[in-house]
């Protein structure tokens, strides 16, 4: 049964449509990929599912309900989590206090303590670093601590985009591992992504956005062998 | 030559009326770190506030602490009011335009103060001691004034690290996108921040009753020496603001021993204008941006 679903989305930025049409699913305790160039429309995708921007036509199916047009701080509440391009966090507040916005909602805050500790052992760096200010700490554990803010609200789905930007080769493939181990913890995984071959090993499924339309959707293994996939974008 | 007692006595006025200064400042610099807009009315907000204290207390016959709780509660309602109608439509517009508006508020204020309740000083009559340590006068009033403006200010540190909606002020300052993908609506947080703000204007007028009469242009008084303060910490720096009051408060207090209460204020006024020369971000001013 799907969990999310976009129905006919069409979406912008004033005279700009940077999504045309998009149709596109996720099923419970699924990992599913967007990949594609620059300028696709991917990131747009992201901020028409968390409520950034509302789209201008089609449907946002949550968990059985319509949550189209709903603001980004409303929809938080049903279960959505972003982890936003370029990570987007606090940069003068600390460690904890990054960790403390993200269980803002009062759901989330009965719970403080509890996924305070989960988030430390998943993230033992961001323990040992919780009095620092979040701008002060590398890109890779600005990124932990983004997913980190992400888990805080005990989100159903998670939306990640472009995790591994701005991160050194090394990093990219810890990070990666990183997002295995919250997947193995249940959350169900949208995920956009440029480095296309390491994102097809994490998901289940995929789809090749282009110019703000679904080319091409199907399971990860089967996309990573399709010879236009493997060219344009795995370079192989 | 001045007797050096004198000058220690004036130190520790100075520092009365810094705990004061610092109150004022901070109000306004909490409003301005979070939403980028300079309430110039600020004060003038305090001095409606002293009205119903003097209102409550005079006139009601109430008791001061209860007349002054009143005060507070009227600091609350007029940070909310100012905040819907006349900050929230121009969140968004050009600097200029904003100041324009709480600058245009600052003389409503003070001519709608002025028609209703003339241009008189109205003080409540609270006889307090004076005390004496070892040859030093100290007004009992500033000193009680001193301490709970220390306490609220404790208070409002402890609200704005340990809390969650504190936590959010702090950060919607920082990232107001990020904030709302927290779940949280940045116009609520904006709305919590100018009710705070209004209160701590509530409290200044409290504490500042008992010390001062309330006139239509007490804003016109305590106004560009508070934003002296803000700019002199650096606008939206909480740390450096507190400072700051301190720094120009003792500048007054002993200059006014030493020479004239006027002569204090030229000099706290001239070492501003030098201070912002050398450094214009204030006086602890952030290195990174």
């Amino acid at each position: 049964m799907s969990m999310l679903e976009l129905r006919n989305v069409t979406a912008g930025y004033g005279h700009f449509t940077a999504l045309w049409d998009v149709n596109l699913r996720v099923d419970r305790g699924e990992a599913v990929a967007v990949v594609g160039p620059n300028g696709a429309g991917k990131t747009t995708l992201l901020r028409v599912i968390s409520g950034v921007i509302p789209p201008r036509s089609g449907d946002l199916i949550f968990e059985e309900e319509s949550l189209t047009g709903r603001a980004a701080h409303v929809i938080v509440g049903h279960g959505i989590a972003h982890v936003p391009e370029g990570r987007r966090l606090f940069p003068r507040l600390s460690v904890a206090d990054n960790l403390k916005m993200g269980a803002f909602l009062p759901g989330a805050r009965a719970r403080f303590r509890e996924s305070l500790t989960r988030v430390y052992t998943l993230f033992p760096a961001l323990a040992e670093r919780q009095k620092q200010r979040a701008g002060s700490l590398s890109g890779g554990e600005q990124q932990m601590l983004a997913i980190g803010r992400a888990l805080m609200s005990h989100p159903k789905l998670i939306l990640f985009d472009e995790p591994s930007m701005g991160l050194a080769p090394v990093m990219v493939l810890r990070l990666f591992d990183l997002i295995r181990r919250v997947r193995e913890e249940g959350y169900t995984i949208l995920i956009v992504e440029q480095n296309v071959r390491q994102v097809l090993k994490l998901v289940d499924r995929a789809y090749l956005l282009e110019v703000g339309r679904i080319r091409m959707e199907g399971r990860a293994a089967e996309l990573a062998e399709q010879d236009f996939i493997r060219k344009a974008y795995v370079g192989l | 030559m001045v007797d050096p007692i004198f000058l220690l006595e004036a130190a520790i006025n100075g520092v009365l009326l810094g705990g004061i200064l610092a109150l004022l400042a901070l109000g306004l610099n909490l409003i301005f770190g979070v939403l980028d807009i300079v309430w110039i009315a600020y004060v003038d907000l305090v001095m409606l506030c002293m009205y119903l204290v003097y209102y409550l207390a005079m006139i009601q016959g109430w008791p001061v602490w209860l007349a002054g709780i009143g005060g507070v509660a009227l600091g609350v309602l007029l940070g909310i009011a100012v905040h819907l109608l006349i900050i929230t439509p121009i969140l968004n517009s050009p600097p200029v335009n904003q100041l324009l508006a709480t600058g245009g508020l600052l003389f409503f204020i003070q001519s709608f103060a002025t028609f209703l309740w003339t241009t008189d000083h109205r003080s409540i009559r609270l006889t307090l001691p004076i005390l004496e340590v070892g040859g030093i006068f100290l007004s009992f009033a500033r000193l009680a004034s001193f301490v709970l403006a220390i306490l609220v200010m404790i208070g409002l540190y402890l609200f704005l690290t340990r809390t969650f909606v504190g936590t959010a002020i702090r950060a919607v300052s920082q990232d107001r996108g990020a904030m709302a993908l927290m779940g949280a609506n940045p116009q609520t947080i904006y709305l919590v921040t100018s009710a705070v703000g209004g209160a701590l204007a509530g409290v200044a007028a409290a504490l500042l009753s008992i010390q001062y009469s309330v006139h239509p242009y007490f804003g016109a008084a305590f106004g560009p020496i508070t934003f002296m303060i803000c700019v002199l910490g650096g606008l939206g720096n909480m740390v450096g603001a507190f400072i700051a009051a301190f720094i120009l408060s003792e500048i007054i207090s002993i200059g006014g021993v030493l020479w004239s209460t006027e002569m204090g204020y030229v000099i706290a006024f001239a070492l501003f204008i030098v201070l912002m020369f050398i450094r214009p971000g204030g006086i602890l001013a952030r290195r990174e941006r």
